[in-house]
């Protein structure tokens, strides 16, 4: 069964070997994607958003592994494509924005260079024949292209890489764009250029986006659709006005309670206790320690992610 | 600043070799052997007549030869099997790394003497066998830059742009390995030299009349106590050469480590 038109990962289950056992990073993560939508993907540091994404780019090195699962991308399951088939995928319908821009671009190439190569290797031409569409795409993301085509990432301003980033992630018009934390290293007002321009550039190019991120405000703002995770599970999808009108995850309330609003009265509400340890998870639902609203069968069997409206899928005993 | 000026004048030597030496290297010319150091002939001469500060000088061809053909297939190699096994790891990593330590297990000249020994006698298998013990050190240097530069983000971004594993690690890994390596093979130029005096003055190296300074050294061998000046000079010149590229390699190194810096 296909839940979404472009992507559709069911039963990712992604473990990490280390010398103190086995992290349990990914236990069953089900996500899906229409063509040009956009889904956001939040939750704590060490939920498994970018694991989950580094998963549908077949990132996953040692001493990471897939064990369990299928991500389809309309009509290939990526995890049985060889690694020639998966290269001719990456860059080409999948693209990649990565959290540290200047860190994510090689220090001792030019950027025009590292731009072209991109281009020429998802279209097949040489490096040299990149270069007219190497300066489209710089003029394309608000970047003088005289100006930069030459520069080192080093001589960069970190919302000038992210612009190259996204240059060399949507010149290649991917049906699927992948935005790890893209905005994390920037500064506000950068924050908000970025996103608008990502907005512009997205639409133009028609692809979908998986936007990753730790504030639930960016994802909503950007996002059709939010898929909420914790530990290692995706624990509620919604649409972006829903998951804050009518969260009915106890995470997902958990999160929306820890937000501050300015003026208002009442403490601030946190979520007690800490994310759970994922080498010894807890049993049944990974959240039943933390929750306000658990009972006997949250400590046995772990919920799957089912609809509660259309919609609004949820993985919590409360509503099954 | 020292060892600069040595390697330089090292260099000059090798380069005017023709221009600087007063005599043939190679013609004999008994009438006049065994001579002391005299205006006629600076450095006497060997048993054969033939001038030794000829012979020395034309030997810094030999010794530049040797040590640029070693360093470049040493490095060629080192740096291969380096970044391979530093950028797969693994089982790769495992497999290469040991081959490594047989290579390390054993002490350098004894290998180079028995690599020598085995490949035949003559300078272009010592070069070979130098090359074969002087990898090992690059491989594992490559091999630790390799696996510092594969964990960087742009590694990462750029397999997101699909770029095969070939062309990651030839385009990516390997430039930003070989600052170290250089640097590295610069401070080794010295071990070179005196392998290949030692591999010479033992007679697995070059062959006579070739007038390499570990050959000429173990010419004036049984002439050592009445006609010193024959092992003297070229001897000499070893140990002031190894020592300029000694202290030129500390040179860099100090330049290089900003820790060391002041």
């Amino acid at each position: 069964m296909r839940r979404g038109s472009l992507l559709d990962i069911s039963g990712l289950r992604v473990i990490f070997h280390t010398y103190r056992g086995t992290i349990k990073a990914l236990n069953g993560v089900e996500l899906w994607l229409n063509e040009e939508e956009r889904l956001g993907v939040v939750g704590e540091t060490g939920c498994g958003k970018s694991v989950t994404a580094l998963s549908v780019m077949r990132l996953i090195e040692q001493p990471g592994e897939i064990t369990e699962g299928s991500i389809w991308l309309n009509d290939k399951d990526l995890l049985k494509l060889s690694e020639e088939e998966m290269d001719r995928i990456r860059g080409k319908h999948i693209s990649m924005i990565f959290q540290e821009p200047i860190a994510a671009l090689n220090p001792v190439f030019k950027v025009g260079f590292q731009v072209a190569e991109a281009i020429a290797h998802s279209q097949g031409i040489t490096i040299k024949d990149a270069y007219p569409q190497v300066r489209e795409a710089l003029e394309m993301v608000g970047l003088d292209w005289q100006r930069t085509i030459d520069l080192y990432a080093h001589e960069l301003s970190g919302g000038m890489a992210q612009r190259v980033m996204i240059a060399m992630a949507l010149a290649v018009k991917p049906k699927l764009l992948i935005a790890d934390e893209p905005t994390s290293a920037l500064d506000v007002t950068i924050q908000a250029q970025i996103l608008e321009l990502l907005d512009k550039l997205v639409t133009v190019s028609q692809s979908a986006v998986v936007l990753i991120t730790h504030d639930l405000g960016i994802a909503s703002e950007f996002c059709d659709r939010v898929a909420v995770m914790y530990a290692g599970n995706v624990v509620e999808i919604a649409t972006s006005e829903e998951i804050f009108s009518q969260p009915l995850h106890p995470y997902t309330k958990g999160l929306i309670d820890s937000i501050p609003v300015v003026g208002r009265s009442k403490e601030l509400a946190g979520i007690p206790g800490v994310v759970p340890d994922l080498v010894d998870p807890p049993s049944g639902c990974r959240f039943h320690p933390r929750c306000k609203e658990v009972f006997d069968k949250c400590h046995t069997e772990l919920p799957s992610l089912s609809q509660v409206k259309p919609n609004h899928y949820v993985a919590c005993h409360l509503y099954q | 600043m020292v060892g600069t000026f040595i390697v330089l004048g090292f260099i000059l030597l090798a380069i005017f070799a023709p221009l600087l030496s007063p005599y043939d290297p190679i013609k004999t010319n008994l009438p006049e052997r065994l001579r002391p150091p005299s205006k006629e002939h600076l450095f006497g001469t060997d048993q054969f007549g033939r001038d030794i500060l000829s012979r020395v000088i034309y030997g810094a061809r030999i010794e530049v030869w040797i040590i640029f053909l070693v360093t470049v297939i040493s490095g060629a190699i080192g740096i291969g099997v380096g970044i391979t096994a530093g950028y797969f790891g693994g089982l790769v990593d495992e497999i290469l790394m040991r081959i490594t330590d047989i290579f390390l297990a054993f002490p350098r000249l004894i290998l180079a003497m028995a690599l020598s020994a085995m490949l035949g006698r003559g300078l272009t298998n010592a070069i070979l066998a130098i090359s074969l013990v002087e990898w090992t050190v690059i491989a594992r240097l490559a091999r630790a830059e390799a696996m510092k530069i594969k964990s960087q983000p742009y590694i990462e971004a750029i397999r997101a742009v699909g770029a095969s594993n070939f062309r990651i690690l030839f385009l990516h890994v390997l430039p930003m390995c070989l600052s170290p390596v250089l640097v590295q093979l610069t401070l080794r130029m010295g071990t070179i030299i005196l392998t290949a005096a030692g591999l010479g003055f033992l007679g697995l190296g070059a062959q006579p009349p070739t007038p390499e300074w570990g050959a000429i050294v173990s010419d004036g061998r049984s002439y050592l106590v009445q006609q010193w000046w024959i092992s003297t000079f070229p001897g000499l010149f070893i140990a002031v050469v190894v020592l300029g590229f000694n202290l030129l390699g500390d040179g860099i190194r100090d330049i290089l480590d900003p820790r060391l810096r002041r």
